[in-house]
């Protein structure tokens, strides 16, 4: 082991140490003078959130698995290190080398939520690397950014010297090849960035230029170069059965958010939830084969001696194989004493047979998520699920034990009364009544049912129909909050039901961010300067701070938020193909307003667009 | 069946505390493979003991947990298997078998063995391995112990059983045999500071480096004490 990029002195005085030490069970060491390309991969927020994140296990996994290349992590350094390594000028470090990211030759940054902006700009500032792309020379690494949030990267462009738009399996070998041929000609660094923005999926912001017209929306984006491609479609894995998976995920010291072994069972999702972004850009739907799924969920357990295994997707139950592969689950791990989570279930008959095969009933919850409390406004947001669903799963779940459910509803929806907020306290309150209908008094384990209702509010994001949707402000959002609260207190059953809301700044700010272009910028490195980071931590949340710097930048709140969009609006975002089209986003619009409801992939294609990829549920129907 | 696993614990892992060491040990022994046995109920846990918790920032030489279980291929194997899934910086130095009713390793614990080195630019001024025997000697050895509500004055003297000095200048390290077991435990650093202060000199934090040598158990003389390493009640098998 080599030494510690931290003294003892300063690893003894920080919390949880364990943190910036690396030396973890699989963390990949190489030689590095046997490599020639070396890549500190971040992920923008503290270890235990990063760790838990399995897009950068897997890009760890298949940068490694390229034999000259050494790929290692990079997480935000927690307030007590990031204020030490400021006073003591300690240049930011990658784990498992402990040595300065600055020296790599590549800094790679997902971009999982807006809200870890201005930890970016910590990354960057302590690792000593300009802020702005253009300041950078061959001495500073490439900065590349991936991920959701890289599907409108337009707020933090200037930041970046590329942003990968898609899945990262299929680019990556071909831009680090660029890139030793660029160093191995003497290229400068320039054109080394010219040459890979006419890769695919490669977005080099720095080529294109922004116009607005008057009214402070886009006029035009256009390329300056030639060969520049005006528009960047997204990369996809299509065989997502014969890809990099990990076979040996880094095992964390200390306990971490997700402390367990992942299995992705599939990509995208044939709901088309018109609120979800992920819905759309993870399109089309494609499943792992069983086959793969078992192998490295025996791999995976075998190397980390993770007690736990979990499925991930963004709807689980519309994994065709899913029994099949629960059974296999359930063989494998009973005798070994491993837990199986199954997260993202539709509650039927069939999950809760499962579900009280693999987890402690009396402990665990239910999960809906209804999202909106109306059948209406379901309908206006293209939710599927009915109250008799709703209902009906949670009298099955009743009689087999549960006393524990979570709704999960959002507030700010497109054409959202009053009538539909009181519809979340309504619905909580009929489970609660299902509860006691159901259950007789002498087999009441815990005498009642436990109820809670969560809000978050909604935020428009780019690339789904809700595009267009005008957002709420602050005080619409906390007026619905108490409308809620206040709508749950007149229940019958409101002793059995607890109500829990999301805070209202952040979600604003996570509002512009989400459809903003490159004038926020400035903002966010303003409000950086003056001492934010961690914003998606509410401790460390500064609203007075960002509302200092959008005023001091003169930027006005409401344009990106409250402000309903054209039908013709040409979006920040709009150079991005992400596959589903523009059109069948906009016809979808038009049928949330007229409260109709699109049926899933598996029943009926909508014309997406997405099938161009050689995918989908559809695509195989025509095959 | 119950083993006794013995194991180091250096460098980086210095900075691993005693809970996620706990948590590290559960996933490398179900790595290696080994048949250990696991207790009743909805959420089973490996039936695991260790000794005395090693704060964090100590390196170890002595660090011990018990074992259950099942079957066994005898202790090589055992040993072997486990190195493969430690990670750099926690060794496997021994692994013997308990005998049925033998005490678990945590209630086991009657003392330990410490060496203390002052780190780069904190030795005191004064020829401390000099005066450390003379410290030694004085019939009663005061510190103030801090609790949540109060302070109390407790006298050390009995609780170190040896206490000396090894080497000169920079290479100078003060060695104790002291109390660690549940009721009584002393840690050096509260030796070193009373040392100190006993000669006009304050304890600055992060003053020093620690190992832990050896864990003891009591082997039961009457009349006074008799330490052994507690993988000596342990058979090799």
């Amino acid at each position: 082991m080599g030494k510690l990029a931290l003294k003892d002195e300063i690893l003894l005085r920080v919390e949880k140490p364990a943190r910036y030490i690396g030396n973890e069970v699989n963390a990949v060491v190489k030689d590095k003078e046997n490599v020639s390309v070396r890549v500190a991969m971040c992920f923008p927020d503290v270890y235990e959130i990063g760790m838990s994140h399995l897009g950068i296990q897997i890009l760890y996994d298949m940068f490694n698995q390229f034999e000259d290349v050494w790929c290692e992590r990079v997480y935000s350094p927690w307030v007590d290190l990031d204020k030490i390594m400021r006073e003591e000028n300690i240049p930011l470090f990658a784990l498992e080398s402990q040595e300065p990211v600055k020296d790599m030759d590549f800094l790679a940054i997902t971009l999982q939520y807006e809200m870890c902006y201005t930890n970016i700009l910590q990354i960057l500032d302590l690792s000593h690397i300009p802020l702005h792309a253009k300041d950078r020379s061959w001495e500073h690494p490439i900065v590349i950014g991936g991920g959701p949030c890289a599907y409108n990267p337009e707020p933090i462009a200037e930041f970046f010297d590329i942003f990968y738009i898609g899945e990262g399996e299929t680019r990556y070998r071909e831009l680090l090849d660029l890139y030793k041929e660029c160093k191995k000609n003497g290229a400068s660094r320039t054109e080394f960035l010219e040459k890979a923005a006419k890769l695919p999926g490669m977005y080099v912001p720095m080529f294109y230029q922004v116009k607005y017209k008057e009214d402070g929306t886009v006029l035009s984006m256009e390329p300056m170069q030639e060969g520049i491609p005006r528009t960047i479609l997204k990369e996809v894995e299509m065989d997502v059965s014969n890809t990099f998976y990990p076979e040996k995920p880094v095992v964390p010291f200390i306990k971490v958010t997700q402390d367990r072994v992942v299995l992705e069972i599939q990509r995208g999702c044939i709901r088309g939830c018109r609120f979800c972004q992920a819905g759309q850009i993870y399109r089309p739907v494609r499943e792992r084969s069983l086959d793969m799924l078992k192998e490295y969920a025996v791999k995976m357990l075998e190397s980390t001696g993770q007690e736990e295994i979990s499925l991930s997707s963004l709807s689980s139950s519309d994994y065709s194989k899913l029994p099949e592969l629960i059974d296999f689950l359930i063989q494998e791990c009973s005798g070994k004493k491993i837990n199986i989570s199954l997260p993202s279930l539709r509650i039927d008959a069939f999950s809760l047979d499962v579900m009280s095969k693999v987890q402690d009933v009396k402990k665990s919850s239910l999960t809906f998520a209804p999202e909106a409390g109306s059948q209406r406004l379901r309908n206006v947001i293209n939710k599927g699920l009915t109250k008799e669903d709703i209902l009906k799963g949670a009298a099955l779940a009743f009689e087999g034990g549960w006393t524990r459910v979570k709704l999960y509803f959002m507030l700010g929806l497109p054409t959202e009364n009053e009538e539909d907020i009181r519809g979340i306290g309504e619905l909580s309150n009929q489970i609660a009544a299902v509860f006691y209908e159901t259950v007789p008094k002498e087999k009441r384990v815990n005498g009642k049912v436990q109820i809670v209702a969560s809000t978050s509010f909604f935020i428009p994001k780019p690339f789904t129909p809700f595009q267009w949707a005008a957002m709420c402000t602050k005080e619409e959002f906390l007026e619905k909050a108490y409308i809620t609260r206040a709508s749950i207190k007149e229940q019958l059953n409101q002793k059995s039901i607890k109500y829990n809301w999301h805070e209202a700044d952040i979600s604003v700010l996570e509002g512009v961010f989400a459809r903003g272009d490159r004038k926020i910028a400035k903002v966010i490195e303003q409000a950086y300067r003056r001492g934010c980071i961690f914003d998606a931590w509410s401790e460390y949340f500064k609203n007075d701070i960002w509302m200092e710097a959008f005023e001091e930048c003169g930027i006005d709140i409401a344009f990106y938020t409250t402000r309903k969009r054209g039908m013709d609006e040409i979006f920040p975002w709009d150079f991005i193909d992400c596959g589903v089209s523009k059109d069948f986003l906009k016809r979808e619009w038009e049928k949330a307003l007229t409260e109709t409801v699109s049926p899933n992939c598996r029943s009926a294609c909508q014309g997406c667009g997405a099938n161009r990829f050689g995918g989908g549920i559809c695509f195989e129907k025509t095959v | 069946m119950k083993v006794r696993i013995k194991f180091a614990k250096s460098g980086a892992m210095r900075f691993i505390g005693h809970l996620d060491v706990m948590r590290f040990f559960q996933k490398a022994i179900r790595r290696a493979g080994i048949d250990v046995a696991y207790s009743e109920g909805f959420s089973p846990h490996q039936i695991m003991s260790f000794a005395a918790p090693l704060g964090v920032g100590l390196s170890s030489n002595g660090e011990y947990l018990d074992l259950e279980v099942k079957s066994h291929n005898g202790s090589e194997d055992m040993k072997r298997r486990l190195e493969e899934a430690m990670v750099e910086g926690i060794e496997v130095l021994h692994i013997t078998m308990l005998e049925d009713g033998t005490k678990n390793a945590m209630a086991s614990v009657a003392a330990a063995e410490y060496s203390v080195k002052f780190r780069e630019g904190y030795a005191p001024d004064f020829d401390w391995p000099g005066r450390l025997a003379e410290f030694y000697q004085m019939p009663s050895i005061l510190v103030k112990k801090k609790t949540k509500k109060s302070e109390t004055e407790l006298d050390l003297k009995s609780s170190i059983y040896r206490l000396w000095a090894s080497g000169e200048g920079k290479n100078a390290i003060a060695h104790m045999v002291v109390n660690a077991s549940s009721s009584g435990n002393i840690k050096p650093g509260l030796v070193m500071e009373a040392f100190l202060k006993n000669n006009g000199e304050e304890l600055q934090e992060f003053a020093l480096e620690i190992t832990r040598e050896e864990t003891f158990t009591e082997a039961g003389a009457e009349d006074g004490h008799h330490f052994i390493p507690l993988d000596a009640v342990g058979k090799e098998f």
